[in-house]
């Protein structure tokens, strides 16, 4: 089976793999007994499904760094919004077994004498309704800001500084209780989605499954977008944006395009995985998160899409792993780490990869690259 | 702009007069630097133009600010009759049928061959073409047709990054020639050129005139004269003479500030 997986082309490697990841964990965690040597707990399942959310948000920024030079030092802002957009839904299905007991307003407007729901939170507590927010929040913000930089031609450092200013602004906005999204604290003790409880680990089961679905989903579509006409004038730009104009095509909007893709895929990596976590607040917003979606990349490998997903994983259950033995250690060796593969292995984890076992390329071309 | 139902760029260049570009009392300055002064430049349709001139003269900023990339502080420019090409940006006036080659070859290194030329085919430029589009058998006969015109036919599949100087400016020329234009701007195309290379060159701008307007911005004299119907000399930003390569070459006046200072060519 192995050997037949080598010579497959990477999207249908992704996939089997992804596929054979996600029926075995999801087998093994319901035929065999706990205790057995092939059972996989409910923890684990519930981490994996975690780390696997942190690899949607990793393929959305490799799209726009790795394909389209973009350096956004702010994806987190675009997972964050998704996941506030469910964290509202879910917020709101508390109903009446909040601690205040409200059967309208979650227990933070209660905390603060609010008689009404504000405008923001209507229709918040439809399943589609939430499902369009999860799409249009981050999309629009990623549509607008992106308009706004790429059509004034900001690019490099200076659009890297804004990106983080970005995320940076609206961390703070979110830390405000007058905003009407739980300040601080953000939004906690979900119970039930859709009318299945959240601790119940079918859901959680069935999460992990929809996790791994919407991630080979996302993998595909990314895929098309970078091997299609578009996905070639994508590279273009990246290596020579005025050439690309001086050929006719209008380039700022082809990174509107993809900052707002790469954005959209970010918001439901973040709607995935607030359900999953349990909690949404302020937090996700800090720029020190979104330095991190860029370090998982740069170690995976940036410009393969598979490499981004690589990066996230491993780099997030090195995190689990070591943050349990030593907390304090954690950034350094992060640090640590991204300085050596940035001077080790340029290519990111995949570089070596790569070398050992060439997925059969789509193009000539690039066989010839190699 | 005439009230036509067609497009812009479905129209081309009013050449009825016989001109595809004019320029008009253009004036550039850089900091109190004149890189244009007051110059009037006038390309017939399909001749084969020679811009020569020193360092500074304002050859390279006279491309710029044709393609739109600088802006002139005075002057106009108009392609054929109708197209004031001022109120137009780069990627406009690239579609409106005026291609440029740089200096420096600049293609597109991670593509292949055939995928530089693709790219710049002439059709619809938006997003949502590039998304969904396949290449038709017609486009695939031009992209073959544009390999063999410059000498490209094998190398197709190759990434641009591996190839040499010389087949780097030649791909461009392709990728030029791929969009269909009617004004052709090279600049300096056989620098760091083997002869054999210049040769081949000459050879295939000598076919492109004709067909398509064509204006070089050359330094090498030679080559220059291999190729050239008419010259152009810039000096200081204006035009000091224009004529044929021996008259120009016999001219007092450039023989002053221009052969003179390069020795005798």
């Amino acid at each position: 089976m192995l050997a037949k997986l080598m010579r497959l082309s990477s999207v249908q490697r992704v996939v089997s793999i992804l596929a054979i990841v996600g029926i075995y964990v999801i087998l093994a965690n319901t035929l065999f007994p706990e205790g057995s040597f092939f059972h996989v707990s409910s923890y684990s399942v519930n981490l994996l499904g975690k780390y696997l959310c942190y690899a949607l948000l990793a393929l959305a920024l490799d799209l726009v760094w790795g394909y389209c030079g973009i350096l956004s030092l702010g994806h987190g802002a675009f997972f964050a919004l998704g996941g506030y957009a469910m964290g509202m839904y879910l917020m709101r299905q508390i109903g009446d077994r909040g601690v205040y007991g409200n059967p309208e307003l979650p227990d933070f407007m209660v905390f603060l004498n609010w008689d009404s729901l504000p405008w923001f939170w209507q229709g918040s507590d439809s399943f589609v309704w939430m499902i369009a927010m999860v799409v249009l929040a981050p999309g629009l913000l990623a549509y607008v800001f992106g308009a706004m930089a790429f059509r004034s031609r900001v690019s490099g450092v200076y659009l890297s500084i804004m990106t983080q200013a970005m995320t940076y602004a609206l961390m703070l906005a979110f830390f405000r209780n007058e905003m009407g999204f739980g300040g601080n604290n953000g939004m906690t003790d979900f119970k039930d989605i859709l009318g299945f409880s959240l601790q119940s680990d079918t859901t959680r089961l069935v999460l992990f499954g929809l996790t791994v679905v919407i991630l080979a989903a996302a993998y595909y579509l990314c895929d098309r977008i970078v091997t299609c006409k578009a996905g070639k004038i994508i590279t273009a730009i990246r290596d020579s944006e005025s050439r690309v104009r001086f050929v006719g095509y209008n380039s700022a909007s082809y990174k509107v395009f993809l900052f707002t893709f790469s954005a959209v895929l970010a918001g439901i990596a973040g709607a995935l995985y607030v359900p999953q976590v349990g909690i949404i607040n302020p937090g996700e917003f800090s720029p020190i998160n979104s330095i991190e979606i860029v370090i998982w990349v740069a170690i995976g490998g940036r410009g393969t899409l598979y490499g981004a997903i690589i990066g996230a994983v491993v780099v997030s259950f090195a995190k689990t792993r070591l943050t349990g033995i030593m907390p304090e250690a954690w950034l350094f060796a992060l640090g640590g780490l991204f300085v050596l593969v940035t001077l080790l292995l340029p290519k990111g984890l995949v570089g070596l990869f790569d070398k050992r076992f060439p997925a059969k390329k789509n193009t000539t071309a690039q066989e010839n690259a190699a | 702009m005439r009230p036509a139902m067609m497009t812009p760029e479905q129209t081309g260049p009013d050449t009825r007069h016989g001109m595809i570009l004019y320029m008009e009392n253009v004036s550039v300055s850089f900091d109190g630097f004149k890189a244009l002064n007051d110059l009037n430049l006038y390309i017939k349709e399909g001749e084969l133009r020679c811009l020569i001139g020193a360092n500074g003269a304002g050859k390279t900023t006279l491309m710029d600010v044709i393609t739109g990339k600088t802006r002139p502080d005075t002057g106009t420019v108009s392609y054929g009759q109708q197209f004031n090409l001022l109120q137009h940006n780069e990627e406009q006036i690239s579609r409106l049928g005026i291609g440029r080659k740089f200096q420096k070859p600049t293609v597109f290194e991670a593509l292949s061959v055939k995928d530089n030329l693709y790219l710049s085919l002439k059709m619809d430029k938006g997003i949502w073409t590039s998304l969904w589009h396949n290449l038709s058998g017609e486009q695939k006969d031009d992209i073959d047709r544009i390999l063999h015109t410059i000498g490209l036919t094998e190398h197709r599949d190759r990434p641009a990054s591996v190839l040499s100087h010389g087949q780097k400016q030649w791909l461009e020329i392709g990728m030029l020639l791929a969009a269909k234009p009617k004004l052709l701007l090279v600049d300096e195309p056989v620098a760091g050129m083997t002869v054999s290379e210049a040769e081949r060159t000459a050879e295939l701008l000598t076919s492109l005139a004709g067909e398509h307007s064509v204006v070089v911005v050359e330094h090498d004299m030679g080559f220059v004269r291999s190729i050239a119907r008419t010259v152009t000399v810039l000096h200081q930003g204006s035009v000091l003479a224009e004529g044929t390569m021996d008259a120009i070459q016999s001219d007092p006046e450039v023989k002053k500030v221009y052969l003179g200072e390069e020795g005798n060519a």
